[in-house]
C-alpha cells in the first residue's frame, strides 16, 4: 500500500508530469530532460529517482548513457485510479478547513 | 501525509460517497457552506448567485488572471437545513456533463470536530467513471500548457 501511495504523490507534483509528458514522447537521458526545464540539475535528478522508483519510469542503459523510457502499463493503472479525484477533494477541504480557522480567529 | 478526505465508490455504480472529518465546530463547517464570501475564499470561486433555500439556486463563475472566465457551474437547491443538510443539483456549464445530484450531510463529532457526507448521483455509470477521471486529465492538460510555455521561451 505504501508504494501505491507513493505513485499518487509522485504525480501531485506538477514537475514530475511535465517530466512524464516529456519523456512520453521518447525516452530520454537525465541531461536532456533537465535541459527542459529551468529547475537545477540536482532537482531534476531527484524528481527521476522518484519517478523511477515508483515504477512510472524505467531505465534502459545504452553504451554509457542511461535512458528514461516510461512505463505505459504503470501510468494506465495511475490514470484510471479514483484517487487525483480524491486529492482534489482533498486540497479543496483543507482549504475550507484554513479559511475558517482564520475566520473563527477573526471573531 | 495520508489525506483525510475518503471516497467510497462501488463499481458498478452511478453515485458516490466522499467524507471528511474536519477540526471545525459543526456551525464553523456548515457556514463555509452558506456565506458566499467564504465559499468564494475556500473554492477559490466567484458565487454569482447562492440561494440558500428551499427552490433557491446558485451559480459560480471562476476566471483566470486575465479575466476569462475559465469554468461556471450552477444548480438549484432542494433542501437547506442549517448544520443539517443540503441538498442539491450541480451542472458543469458548456461542458458535455449531465447535471449530477448531491447531498451534503453535516454532523457535529465533538465540540471541536464535525464530519461532511457528501453523495454525489451522476446519470450514468460512464459518466460517474469519466468524472473521476478527469482531474488527472487536466493535471496532465497542466503539464502540457506548462511545457509549452517552457518550449514557447526557447525560440
Amino acid at each position: 500500500m505504501n508504494r501505491r501511495r507513493d505513485v499518487f504523490q509522485a504525480i501531485a507534483d506538477p514537475s514530475r508530469r511535465a517530466i512524464l509528458l516529456l519523456v512520453a514522447t521518447h525516452s530520454m537521458t537525465a541531461g536532456a530532460i533537465a535541459s527542459n526545464f529551468d529547475t537545477a540539475r540536482p532537482t531534476v535528478s531527484k524528481h527521476l529517482q522518484i519517478l523511477t522508483e515508483c515504477e512510472l519510469l524505467g531505465q534502459e542503459q545504452k553504451g554509457r548513457e542511461i535512458y528514461y523510457y516510461i512505463n505505459a502499463k504503470k501510468m494506465k493503472e495511475v490514470s484510471d485510479f479514483i484517487e487525483p479525484f480524491r486529492k482534489l477533494w482533498d486540497d479543496r477541504f483543507n482549504k475550507l478547513q484554513d479559511v475558517m480557522k482564520k475566520y473563527k480567529s477573526k471573531k | 501525509m495520508e489525506l483525510k478526505t475518503k471516497i467510497a465508490s462501488e463499481e458498478g455504480k452511478q453515485d458516490l460517497v466522499i467524507t471528511r472529518e474536519f477540526d471545525l465546530p459543526l456551525d464553523l463547517l456548515f457556514k463555509a457552506y452558506e456565506e458566499a464570501g467564504l465559499v468564494e475564499q475556500w473554492m477559490n470561486t466567484k458565487v454569482i448567485m447562492l440561494e440558500n433555500k428551499k427552490y433557491g439556486g446558485w451559480r459560480f463563475e471562476t476566471s483566470d488572471p486575465n479575466g476569462n472566465v475559465v469554468f461556471s457551474a450552477n444548480g438549484v437547491i432542494h433542501e437547506f437545513v442549517a448544520n443539517e443538510k443540503i441538498t442539491r443539483t450541480f451542472e458543469m456549464e458548456n461542458s458535455p456533463f449531465a447535471v449530477q445530484l448531491e447531498f451534503l450531510e453535516f454532523e457535529s463529532l465533538t465540540e471541536e470536530t464535525s464530519k461532511l457526507t457528501m453523495q454525489i448521483v451522476y446519470r450514468t455509470v460512464e459518466f460517474r467513471d469519466q468524472m473521476l477521471k478527469l482531474p488527472f486529465k487536466q493535471g496532465l492538460n497542466m503539464a502540457h500548457n506548462r511545457l509549452q510555455e517552457i518550449a514557447g521561451k526557447l525560440k
